[in-house]
């Protein structure tokens, strides 16, 4: 059977509609299963005794709340040191940076920043913070070695949210006497703390869930006792999941398919959390 | 000509000297927490640098690179890193065939064909699959994965190459996806409305037209996937079985770079040989990223130009 | 009611050197006379090595309202600019010549044009309200000058709000946010706000051009009654509403593209309107081009 040319096209854009799309199905079904598999595979774990014991029989039995508290407490950390750091850094490269050779330079740097392996920050980490700064295996040192890997996605998103807020906003106040600075901390970070906000909670959302930098810079398999400051040694949930999996013969599978739901479902929620209330704020700031 | 101090006629809200030296410190710290990139980013090299020395100094990089066998324990320990390199070599092109067809042909259709609403429930189904922690990948991977290379091929063990690319790869997709996308998204309408305009369907637009037009763009975003690939730790660390041994095919366990530094870093002597080597396995992983995000920064940058964007 | 509000108001303004007097109920400032007087001598203004601008020499009075008039591009706004420094703020350009307020040349090294704008306001093109409650709007620039007091912010609010004839519409819903007024209640918004630092002069760029004919006629209003008390130099396209609502109006050219504009004629809006000078003032203001 011969085709006219038309035909012929009309066939090959259907085909190639339909292998595309095929491969966009497989990508969103892939990421619907594996939600629904930790789902199905988590819930059984799950108790109130869960969530509030400190594990037992080498986490085979009892639950994860050292490690919630840990991970927290890292995260938190992490927020102190990186919020300042990240927002003010965006604010340098959307507000006052020149237009120079230095200016590129930084970028790119941020850049590369978010593109180093997780775990050469956590070399990092035990040569800068836990050996060399003498703050040892502990939770500032973790603190300070995720704040390295998630300041480029604050301030990448600082930037980005910065540079969406209209140059009148910036006219308008300084038209009124405002100083430069007064103007960018009352009326143009304000106007982009959605974009900021959002960026921060992904940010700090994927510290919680990161487990090779803190392998060598505080993390312990496991305390019965909760950590009393930032000296302290902790428990994390990503790494417990990780020695209970390399490391426990025999480890729990209900227990630690929990922690996994449990740890996804944080991070998960706070992005849905930041973006549907960056998607409201956006209705308010129609620009 | 009067007092220019009669400008700020109002003195009780004048701006004093205090409030100006107040901002100047001000500036100067916002001005500090731009360069911080540069800093940490220097300061990586440097500590990975001096904490290596030992290692360059006894042991020799050509020695590490082209060294087959790596027993970093026994006396004197053998330091060849060529398994690793070739491990995550092996491990990250199993990933590439996995994620690189199916990622870039999806995020044409979403780019090109796929209707608004779509995109915004695939944005956000993106948005998760970036957020899952890899440690989550692996135990996923050790629960599904593993077994069904195990029975596929009939092996002793699933814990392989093949097994830790797979979940790489699937890793490895929200950055080329999402990447690709917006190179695409960053073609010009004017240019598709263009080749419509001549008769062509809306797929020979989009492979004449669009996909040469993003070229750039879609080898950035690959470049990254490799860059994701080459640096993940954990889920291979899980995956992939960890003998430091020649690869020779998929089927086999094999151990990656970081890997190596994940598994053994928390046994060594601090100051010693091998956790000098470690570090040197760092420094060729942080160089070998480096140097891949540069050069898809710079086809990022270029592109960016081209289209005024 | 009102005896407090004068007292707040007399208090927040104590610095000012002007005493103020209350007529029939509508504070005012009669006695400020004579402030906000511009003179300009061989203004230039360049962009880069671009000059733009060439050689405008012009006086601005005080308490009267200076329409700039000319087609676009021929540097209107930024000559506006020039009158508070706001070019300052773009980058890269350089302005030449003399500008005195009150006899004071602005452009002094030493003159710091965050101060400068407290004397001089600015409205803008489009209005841009900052996106926070009405009230928090008007009193962004009192709080600029240190203004804490709760009593004094109210009474200023109230005041630039009813300067701006925008009162008796968002009295009672003051903590509403400014995005959901019209664009006229934001343009007439963005007027009290900036009335609220209490300019001697007030630069208004094209501030009609993006409402409707009501809305552009309640500010044309707004205008007609703020002249009273201060001095208002006024960017326009609309040569109707330059003859309806200015006292001075200045036609500035752009004669060719590879020459920087130039001051054509200044003079009495009537006679500029009726029995201009310049040939070319005449061609523009009847249509012919532009």
């Amino acid at each position: 059977m011969r085709l006219t040319r038309a035909q012929r096209a009309r066939l090959s854009e259907s085909v190639a509609r339909s292998l595309l799309g095929a491969a966009a199905a497989v990508v969103i079904g892939l990421a619907a299963f594996v939600l629904v598999y930790i789902a199905w595979r988590g819930v059984p774990g799950l108790s109130w005794e869960f969530l509030t014991e400190v594990p037992r029989n080498r986490g085979r039995e009892g639950g994860i709340f050292p490690a919630l508290v840990g991970t927290l407490y890292v995260v938190v950390g992490t927020g102190l040191l990186t919020v300042p750091l990240g927002v003010l850094g965006g604010v340098y490269l959307s507000e006052y940076a020149p237009r120079r050779p230095s200016t590129r330079l930084i970028r790119l740097a941020v850049a590369n920043m978010a593109g180093v392996p997780s775990i050469v920050y956590g070399l990092f980490g035990l040569a800068a913070f836990v050996l060399a700064a003498g703050f040892g295996r502990s939770i500032l040192a973790a603190s300070l070695t995720l704040t390295c890997m998630t300041l480029p996605v604050v301030v990448t998103a600082t930037e980005e949210a910065l540079r969406q807020v209209p140059a009148d906003l910036r006219h308008a106040a300084l038209a009124l006497g405002a100083s430069k600075l007064r103007t960018v901390m009352t009326v143009v970070l304000p106007a982009a703390a959605p974009g900021i906000v959002t960026g921060v909670v992904l940010g700090l959302a994927r510290a919680a869930g990161e487990t090779a930098p803190i392998l060598f810079t505080g993390a312990v398999f496991q305390m019965r006792r909760l950590p009393d400051g930032p000296g302290s040694q902790f428990m994390a949930l990503p790494y417990h999941i990780y020695t209970q999996v390399t490391s426990v013969p025999n480890w729990n599978r209900d227990l630690v398919w929990a922690t996994a739901f449990i740890l996804v479902l944080t991070v998960s929620a706070a992005s849905a959390v930041a973006a549907v209330w960056r998607s409201y704020r956006r209705r308010r700031t129609a620009w | 000509m009067t007092n220019l101090t009669d400008l700020s006629h109002r003195r009780s809200v004048g701006r004093t000297a205090i409030r100006r030296a107040a901002e100047a410190v001000a500036t100067a710290i916002i001005r500090a927490a731009g360069w911080t990139a540069i800093v940490v980013l220097a300061a990586i090299a440097l500590f990975l640098a001096w904490n290596s020395l030992r290692a360059l100094d006894e042991v020799g990089i050509a020695s590490i690179l082209t060294g087959t066998s790596w027993y970093p324990t026994s006396d004197p320990g053998k330091f060849g890193a060529a398994p690793l390199v070739l491990g995550s070599l092996l491990v990250t092109v199993v990933a590439l065939v996995v994620c690189v067809p199916v990622g870039l042909a999806a995020a044409v259709f979403l780019s090109e064909f796929a209707p608004r609403r779509f995109n915004e429930v695939s944005k956000a189904v993106i948005e998760f699959m970036a957020a899952v922690p890899s440690v989550v990948y692996g135990l996923v991977g050790v629960a599904l994965v593993v077994p069904s290379v195990k029975s596929a091929f009939g092996l002793d063990s699933g814990l392989t190459a093949l097994s830790g690319g797979i979940v790489l790869g699937i890793m490895a997709l929200p950055t080329v996806v999402s990447i690709s996308e917006d190179a695409l998204h960053a073609v010009p309408s004017s240019l598709r409305h263009a080749s419509l305009a001549l008769g062509n369907t809306r797929w020979q637009t989009t492979y004449k037209v669009t996909i040469p037009a993003a070229s750039s763009g879609i080898f950035a975003a690959v470049m990254l996937g490799v860059g994701r690939a080459i640096g993940e730790t954990m889920a291979v660390l899980m995956l992939t079985g960890n003998a430091a041994v020649m690869p020779k095919t998929v089927l086999e366990s094999v151990r990656t770079m970081t890997g190596t530094i994940a598994a053994e870093m928390g046994e060594v002597v601090q100051g010693g040989l091998h956790y000098s080597v470690l570090f040197v396995v760092g420094l060729i992983l942080f160089v070998v990223t480096f140097a891949i995000n540069l050069a898809a920064d710079v086809v990022l940058e270029r592109q960016r130009k081209r289209w005024g964007a | 009611m009102v005896t407090s509000l004068r007292s707040a108001v007399m208090s927040a303004f104590s610095a000012v050197v002007e005493p103020v007097r209350v007529e029939g109920g509508v504070l005012e400032e009669a006695e400020r006379a004579a402030t906000g007087r511009f003179e300009l001598r061989s203004v230039s203004v360049a962009y880069g090595s671009e000059t733009v601008i060439e050689d405008v020499t012009m006086n601005i009075p005080p308490q009267a309202v200076t329409a700039l008039i000319g087609p676009s591009g021929c540097g209107k706004s930024t000559l506006l600019r020039c009158l508070n420094r706001m070019n300052d703020e773009l980058g890269n350009v350089r302005v030449g010549g003399t500008i005195a307020l009150d006899g004071q040349d602005i452009m002094a090294k030493n003159v710091d044009p965050v101060e400068l704008r407290m004397r001089v306001g600015q409205v803008f093109q489009r209005p841009n309200p900052f996106p926070m409650s009405i009230y928090d709007n008007v009193a962004y620039g009192p709080r600029t000058q240190g203004i804490r007091n709760r009593d004094e912010l109210d009474a200023i609010v109230e005041d630039s709000l009813r300067r701006a004839a925008l009162w008796d519409e968002v009295k009672g819903s003051l903590k509403k946010h400014a995005f959901d007024l019209s664009g006229g209640q934001q343009q007439r918004l963005c007027i009290a706000r900036a009335l609220a630092t209490r300019p001697e002069v007030l630069l208004m760029d094209e501030p009609a051009s993006a409402l409707d004919p009501i809305s552009t006629q309640q500010i044309e209003d707004t205008v007609a009654e703020l002249k009273r008390t201060v001095t208002i130099v006024i960017v326009t396209h609309n040569m109707q509403q330059a003859a309806r609502i200015s006292d001075q109006t200045a036609f500035m050219l752009r004669e060719r593209l590879d020459q920087p504009a130039r001051l054509i004629e200044v003079g009495e809006t009537r006679k500029m309107f009726t029995n201009p000078d310049d040939p070319r003032t005449e061609a523009y203001i009847t249509g012919r081009f532009g």
